[in-house]
């Protein structure tokens, strides 16, 4: 696997775009091929050369590349945007867009990121060592179809809105999370080591939240079910099953109704 | 003004029989001439073909729920990238709603000149007309809706056709309207009871009418008005499985009335995307084509016209002014839904769809559609159109062509099919091998739509006199044959395009935003104190505009508006 490092040499006044900083981007190009790659300020066009200083080749395909980006970056948008392998490594903070629509590959983030990071996602791994923004694994605006799969590591605390229209991959959040958690959900699992606000699980109808710590308001379309004792994130304990949201639609299975499922440890 | 000479073309042009011979195109002074000077600019066509620009007679390009379409789905906009302004080209961008820009540069490309605005809410007309105003270079035109207007329910039930008539022509005025057109009659409006009309008898609640009458009396109205399209009809019950005898009642309702106008039209009734109205079965397992009973009636009867709405099988977004349809859509397929109730005229609604090749369904909607094509005797009353962005958006008509002009890609996609087996067996499209030939296409899609309009007279065709609205499509039709992917790919991209004697498209190249104009149709009655009181009255009571707030003034709403007046004072 060749590296290919990246460094900032300048902040820029706005923020940049850098859809190019991706494994699928870079491959087959050199260092100095790279440089000259556009990337979007505002309403300007430069070159990764104007405010980075590139150094490796890429290679030939994007699983043989591996991209290190170094230095203060939480002005750049667009990390590891779309990638469907290869691997990226942010060592500061990044803004919005990390990994949206991405596909495969792994994005290691040792800083904060943005709002509005794994748009989408479809498979891949990330793990944020740091605190996520608002709209983690969100679907796109208007849009819904949501996370599908793959797994995103949050060590610290993760904003409003995670995991909207979620089908399908998982979340472990090591920290806190702010309202809203799988919203609009029809399958996929989030688990919340820290506390909750409120919201969980709103008109979700399918998927399961597992919930460490505590919950401020709980949601009034859930109805508890049973006591359950499971492992969970290499934790054992014991879970109470409540089921949702009842106010939705929910498909069956052996005429049974299918619920998602809202996992509060006792 | 410049003179033009398209030369050496493959010219095909339906109205006066021309077949793809080669002929050169004489322009002066934005008409079609029979010879023009030296000095003429010369466009090279050799080994393309020419034809009149296109005419939509059905589509939903611009008003308020177009609008909502447009806000409620931010992710249309990534089916298609924004491409950045260049030339005379403003920004443009959204797939199955995109903006007006877009609209029209790809109508252009398309080879399409006029195009028709198939429902404007009359209380929404102002909306309409910005938004058709802010459309460069298409000819437009927009049909308001009348077939839930308590005006209209009135009159008719109390058979006042003299003061519907009256009414008609008032809000033509007002609206600056050019046609009736009838969404779901008397449906929309018994939603507001939380029911429908299923068929032509179910009646309206409170009203006490039903949608025959209602059907009958707006084509009565239109022929003693002399109007230059014929009632344009969406029928009740659109989408259900069994819906097919709604249809046919619908459509018998036309028979015996005689056209009565002076612009070359021949029908009285115009059904809109009859493929969604032409399903048999009782619920959707059992569903399939009852598309060749339907076409048979229509062939038969030759004062009926209609389109199909051919399912493209593409993510799109519905929208129609048949609410109680757009909730039931909701039902299904549980996408967001958007929806209005307009005073007391109309209604719409708007839900996401997803046409896929998988989903039997979806596959039988697709045969449909084509099938009907392909059985149509007389394609001057059978119109190419993909109801816009309704069954899939109008920048796929190229790809509707192929799979009418070429039997091989449609049995490529039906192969691709996972419910191969029960598409082929829920319609007869598999056995039919017809391919429609660039004459009939050129009917579908100008010469027949122009003539349903009323509008033989200025274009939809190529003979001297009319408006120069002429496309250039890079398609040889000796060399190329029926070349599936040659066909797609040239109807899609015209070379040249020249609208109203000026050039639009040079080389494949937009070079200009057009001088568009805008129709409508002004229509003189005798003078009538009953409705003007009535409309005042409703004003005052219903509205929550005034009357002077409802007008559609045409200096401040319209781009170079043209009007059609006709005199129905007798």
């Amino acid at each position: 696997m060749n590296t290919v490092t990246i460094t900032i040499t300048k902040q820029p006044e706005l923020f940049i775009e850098a859809e190019c900083f991706s494994p699928d981007a870079l491959a087959g190009k050199s260092a100095d091929a790279i440089s000259k790659l556009p990337i979007y300020i505002g309403k300007t066009t430069e070159t990764v050369g104007d405010y980075f200083a590139v150094d490796g080749n890429a290679g030939a395909t994007a699983a043989e590349t591996k991209l290190v980006i170094k230095g203060d970056t939480s002005r750049v948008k667009y990390i590891g945007s779309k990638m469907t392998a290869g691997e990226v490594v942010i060592n500061g903070n990044a803004d919005m867009y990390v990994g949206n629509f991405m596909s495969g590959g792994k994005i290691t983030a040792k800083g904060n990121i943005g709002h509005f990071a794994a748009t989408s996602m479809s498979g891949g791994e990330i793990i944020v060592e740091g605190n996520a923004g608002n709209y983690l694994a969100a679907s796109y605006r208007g849009d819904w179809r949501g996370m599908s799969g793959g797994k995103i590591t949050v060590l610290g605390n993760v904003g409003s809105d995670c995991a909207t229209f979620i089908t399908g991959g998982e979340i472990v959040i090591g920290g806190n999370v702010d309202v809203h958690v799988m919203t609009h959900a029809d399958g996929g699992k989030v688990i919340i080591k820290g506390n909750a606000k409120s919201r969980l699980g709103g008109q979700a109808s399918r998927g399961e939240i597992y919930l460490f710590g505590t919950v401020d308001v709980m949601m009034p379309g859930y109805a508890y079910s049973e006591d359950v004792e499971l492992e969970v994130a290499g934790t054992k304990a014991k879970f109470a099953v409540y089921n949702g949201d009842l106010g939705e639609r929910h498909p069956t299975r052996k005429g049974q109704p299918i619920y998602a499922k809202l996992y509060l440890k006792k | 003004m410049t003179e033009i000479l398209i030369k050496n073309g493959f010219v095909f042009d339906p109205t006066q029989g021309i077949k793809g011979d080669k002929k050169d195109i004489a322009v002066k002074d934005g008409k079609i001439v029979d010879k023009v000077s030296s000095s003429a600019k010369v466009i090279d066509a050799t080994g393309m073909t020419v034809m009149a620009g296109g005419v939509d007679i059905h589509t939903h390009v611009a008003g308020a729920k177009v609008n909502v379409g447009r806000n409620f789905r931010p992710e249309d906009k990534l089916q298609a990238v924004y491409e950045p302004a260049r030339g005379v080209r403003h920004m443009s961008g959204g797939y199955s709603v995109p903006t007006v820009f877009k609209t029209a540069y790809k109508y252009a490309d398309l080879g399409y000149t006029t195009v028709f605005e198939a429902a404007m809410p009359p209380l929404y007309a102002r909306h309409t007309h910005e938004e058709m105003r802010d459309t460069p270079i298409l000819d437009q035109g927009a049909f308001p809706m009348f077939g839930n207007n308590w005006f209209m329910l009135d009159y008719l039930k109390n058979q006042e056709y003299d003061n519907a008539a009256a009414y008609i022509a008032w809000l033509l005025r007002s609206t600056k309207g050019y046609g009736i057109k009838c969404v779901n009659p008397g449906g929309t409006e018994a939603w507001g009871w939380g029911l429908n009309c299923l068929t032509v008898n179910d009646p309206v609640p409170y009203f006490e009418i039903t949608p025959r009458e209602i059907i009958s009396g707006l084509i009565n109205a239109n022929e003693s008005l002399l109007l230059p399209h014929s009632m344009h009809l969406h029928g009740n019950n659109l989408g259900n499985p069994g819906n097919y005898t709604t249809t046919l009642d619908s459509l018998k309702i036309a028979e015996g009335v005689k056209t009565d106008n002076k612009f070359g039209r021949e029908q009285v009734l115009h059904h809109t995307h009859i493929q969604f109205h032409s399903y048999g079965g009782t619920t959707w397992a059992d569903f399939e084509s009852k598309g060749p009973e339907v076409m048979d009636y229509i062939n038969k009867n030759k004062n009926i016209t209609c389109d199909i709405g051919f399912v493209t099988l593409d993510e799109t977004t519905t929208m129609t002014g048949d609410g109680p349809f757009e909730h039931h859509l909701t039902a299904l397929n549980h996408l967001k839904w958007a929806n209005t109730d307009v005073e007391v005229e109309c209604g719409s609604g708007i839900v996401p769809y997803v046409y896929s090749k998988d989903v039997y369904v979806c596959g039988v909607q697709w045969s449909i559609g084509l099938e009907m094509a392909l059985l149509a005797k007389d394609h001057m009353r059978c119109h190419l159109t993909t109801d816009h962005p309704n069954a899939g958006p109008f920048t796929r008509y190229p790809r509707v062509m192929k799979w009418l002009m070429n039997q091989e890609s449609r049995e490529a996609l039906l192969h691709t099919m996972k419910n191969e087996d029960k598409v082929r067996d829920r319609s007869s499209l598999s056995s039919i091998d017809r391919e429609l030939t660039l004459y009939e296409i050129a009917m579908m899609t100008r010469a027949g739509t122009a003539k349903a309009l009323g509008l033989a007279d200025r274009c939809g065709g190529l003979g001297i006199g009319l408006q120069a609205d002429i496309a250039v499509y890079p398609f040889n039709p000796e060399t190329d044959g029926n070349d599936a992917e040659k066909i797609e790919w040239a109807f899609g991209n015209a070379v040249y395009l020249v609208k109203d004697g000026q050039i639009i498209i040079n080389d494949s190249e937009i070079v200009s935003n057009g001088n568009k104009k805008t129709y409508w149709v002004d229509v003189t009655t005798n003078p009538n104190k009953q409705v003007e009181r009535d409309i005042s009255e409703m004003f005052t009571k219903y509205y929550t505009v005034t009357e002077k707030n409802y007008d559609v003034e045409e200096h401040a709403f319209m781009k170079n508006p043209f009007v059609i007046k006709v005199d129905a004072t007798q």
